[in-house]
């Protein structure tokens, strides 16, 4: 299992180092940093010093790969593919292109994302796979059919109109809660309880309907009619051994998502104002700061490749057969 | 001379490619009963059917609105100029909607702007009021006294006209069965409404009554009111939610079309070589999908964006920068959503290529590429057509979003996600204007909803697990 593990983090960390080369070409061959400075600056009306000024306050004056002005190892650190892609590596974000330092934002937004995620997250799941057991208790009546069609109603209608659609419900029709904003402490839950709620809701179409797939799918198996010629009632069936059967499949799909939770809901928190690192995300967007935006690609790769890991070891702790050499 | 020019967008070039390649598909598939199978299952499928006749009109109005022409100015002396701007056959079709410009909001059916505006009262005074619409009911004489009424029997001749063509189309149908099965159309009628017959007419029939109830009326009244009212610009949202179709789908079919051929060769290839390809294709899919998606996109859609701002040079005019933009933006969906569809084909030839039929193909020393493009490929269509339908939903909504964080289709583009953007700022206004925001809601939701429920028809369909079980689970 430990040798397990070792080999899989070895190769996470080689997915980073092709993540790395990805943004790096992306972010520096589709356009030179000469481009990105005109762009910024203001399309044609800039002149060659104003572009060599906001590069050298930015850092992207050095050479791309190897600095012959240097000598020993500066030759090779002293490069803008050292200074933004290697420093990722040891969690060095440096500075935004606005000039703040990105480790420190990330730690301090990242408190509020989790205060939002978390509980969307776990209320959800157990929201999600409640009604996906009952519906597939009623399978193939009227329940189940109607709940079916709520889902795929549900799945179509777009994230953004429940946010707009909630945000006007609560905050500004019936005047529960306040519209946007954000505070410390316990002060925090009336602005949380909005967001977490509409987040549940959004999921319900998929997710129900997803986890109700996997029910039926083991629902037919052999075990289950052994089950039940054993004389167990239906509740029982379902709640201890199909659902045990099914953690497999359905921890395929969570676990992978636990560690993305730091990064926050892009849209619900800009829409409601939560400082988190979703509307973080969003206003380096929107300012085009590609400094934070390349943190973020890393940063999200990592929290990816810990969910991928984890889920194996998931695997695991749910089902003693499955074994990794 | 030409009355007008037909101008090739990139985008309009690759849809009628496409509409072609589906066209042979078509008929390809018509002579192959092994193929036919499939889509004879969606067609007994009454959700498919009423939700593929519901789809029909959106694909209608999305293929007008890609046919772009540039019309003939009236010229002196004898040389023939175009205009500049760039319309499609939708705005031709839609002219009374388009041209009919308020000066900002107005509410549906509204005869007044939404806003009070300082006027000149006759006798020199000024006074605020709302003023009248220079289109919207510019027909009544008293619009306070007259509109109910004016609308009311606008709607009930418009649902008239659609009652009977509803009924023509009926009639048509029974007596075209009736001559193909030799009945009476009496019988092939009460076959029908029992749903008896083989391909569910009834839902189709419901379907068509249903848009015929919602789209007669709002023909009838679009010319003369504004239905879904206007928006800050004065223009008709109804208009502009028509256009956005022609987006969405774009973007739902040009996306997967582009992510096709990453997914189906590199999958295919790992499953079959195994080895050293399948690691290599197994670590490029896993470093692609480590990326979450928005963020992915967003960065290369930023990028995209500074060349575009460097290279004003190539893009003369802003539809065709537009437009660009558009297809870049599938390109860019398309190569960052292949990897799921690549690591579930990789999976069904890694199943598929220990089949017997395979190992005799090699034991005749059948080629590697021709046995995977003639004996793998086929058999894992079925997984492609199903995501094909299956990815379409997903893309519309994307576009949405992709558009609210800045990273989607240009902002002079009409899209949904444009429209929900604007309206964004409405819903805090006092009092709020909510048509925009509606508009977009029910358009979306209708299209979503009938490609969401004729996806999982085709699923239903095409998926040999759920046939062998006994139909849908």
């Amino acid at each position: 299992m430990t040798a397990y593990i070792i080999r899989r983090l070895i190769y996470g960390a080689l997915v980073l180092v092709g993540v790395n080369v990805l943004t790096f070409a992306l972010f520096f061959f589709v356009n030179s940093p000469d481009d990105v400075a005109r762009a910024q600056l203001g399309a044609k009306r800039v002149t060659p010093e104003a572009v060599e000024k906001w590069k050298r306050e930015r850092g992207y004056h050095k050479p791309l790969f190897l600095n012959e002005k240097e000598s020993g190892i500066g030759r090779v650190t002293e490069t803008v593919f050292f200074d933004k892609s290697v420093r990722l590596f040891v969690f060095d974000f440096g500075a935004s292109d606005q000039g703040r330092n990105i480790g420190y934002d990330i730690s301090t937004r990242m408190w509020p994302s989790l205060a939002v995620q978390v509980p969307a997250f776990v209320i959800g799941l157990a929201v999600y796979i409640t009604f996906a057991l009952l519906m597939a208790f009623f399978r193939a009546t009227y329940i189940d059919f109607w709940g079916v069609v709520l889902c795929v109603l549900m799945m179509s209608i777009s994230a953004l109109f429940y946010i707009i659609g909630g945000q006007f419900i609560f905050g500004k029709l019936w005047n529960l809660v306040p519209i946007s904003g954000y505070d410390g402490g316990f002060d925090a839950i009336k602005f949380l309880i909005v967001p977490v709620l509409i987040g549940v809701i959004s999921g319900i179409g998929g997710n129900a309907r997803w986890y109700r797939t996997i029910f039926l799918e083991e629902i037919n198996k052999d075990y289950v009619r052994t089950a039940r010629a054993k004389g167990l009632s239906e509740v029982r069936v379902l709640f201890r051994h199909v659902l045990q059967n099914a953690m497999i499949p359905i921890l395929t799909g969570v676990v992978v998502v636990i560690p993305l939770l730091f990064m926050g809901a892009l849209i619900t928190e800009s829409f409601f104002g939560i400082p988190g690192l979703g509307s973080y995300t969003i206003d380096a967007i929107s300012q085009q700061d590609f400094a934070i935006v390349r943190a973020m690609v890393f940063l999200g790769s990592v929290l990816y490749i810990i969910g991928l890991i984890l889920t194996d070891i998931s695997y695991t702790l749910v089902d003693p057969r499955v074994r990794f050499t | 001379m030409m009355p007008f020019r037909f101008e090739w967008l990139w985008s309009d070039a690759l849809v009628w490619l496409l509409v072609a390649g589906a066209v042979g598909l078509a008929l390809y598939t018509r002579v192959r009963p092994h193929l036919r199978a499939p889509w004879a299952r969606v067609a007994r499928s009454s959700s498919g059917m009423a939700a593929a006749t519901v789809l029909v009109p959106f694909v209608l109005v999305g293929l007008l609105d890609s046919l772009h022409y540039r019309a003939a100015l009236p010229s002196q002396d004898g040389k023939v100029a175009y205009a500049t701007a760039v319309r499609s056959v939708l705005d031709l079709a839609l002219e009374p909607l388009r041209a009919t410009r308020e000066k900002t909001y107005s509410a549906p059916f509204a005869t007044h702007l939404y806003t009070k505006e300082t006027v000149q009262l006759p006798d020199g005074r000024e006074a605020r009021v709302y003023p009248r619409l220079r289109h919207g009911g510019a027909h009544l004489a008293d619009p306070h006294a007259d509109r109910g009424r004016d609308v009311a029997l606008r709607a009930f001749r418009g649902l008239a006209f659609a009652v009977v063509l509803w009924l023509v189309v009926v009639i048509g149908v029974c007596a075209m069965r009736a001559r193909h099965t030799a009945a009476d159309i009496e019988s092939v009628w009460r076959d029908i409404w029992r749903g008896r017959s083989n391909v569910p007419w009834r839902a189709v029939f419901c379907a068509l009554g249903l848009m015929g109830v919602v789209i007669g009326p709002v023909m009838a009244l679009a010319p003369h009111y504004h239905v879904l009212g206007t928006d800050k610009v004065g223009q008709d949202v109804l208009y502009q939610a028509l256009k956005s179709i022609r987006t969405g789908l774009v973007i739902g079919t040009l996306a997967t079309l582009v992510m096709l051929p990453f997914a189906l060769v590199l999958g295919v290839m790992a499953g079959y070589f195994k080895g050293r390809v399948d690691d290599a294709i197994q670590y490029l899919y896993t470093t692609l999908s480590s990326i979450p998606g928005v963020l992915l996109i967003a960065a290369a859609v930023l990028m995209m964006q500074v060349y575009i701002e460097n290279h004003p040079e190539l893009f003369p005019s802003t539809e065709i920068r537009a437009d660009v933009r558009l297809l870049a933006l599938c390109v860019i969906l398309g190569v960052t959503s292949w990897t799921g569809l690549c690591r579930l084909l990789r999976g069904e030839v890694l199943k598929l290529r220990e089949m017997e039929y395979i190992q005799a193909a090699h034991a005749f020393g059948v080629s590697h590429w021709r046995i995977m493009m003639r004996h793998l490929t086929p058999n894992v269509m079925h997984i492609v057509m199903i995501a094909l339908v299956m990815d379409f939903s997903g893309l519309v909504l994307a576009e949405a979003v992709l558009s609210y964080v800045g990273v989607g289709v240009d902002p002079s583009m009409i899209s949904f996600g444009t429209m929900i953007n604007s309206a964004r700022l409405e819903m805090a206004r006092e009092p709020m204007v909510w048509w925009s925001l509606a508009a977009a809601f029910i358009f979306m939701l209708t299209l979503v909803l009938a490609a969401n429920l004729f996806a999982d028809s085709v699923r239903d369909a095409f998926d040999p697990r759920l046939i062998i079980e006994g139909g849908r689970p």
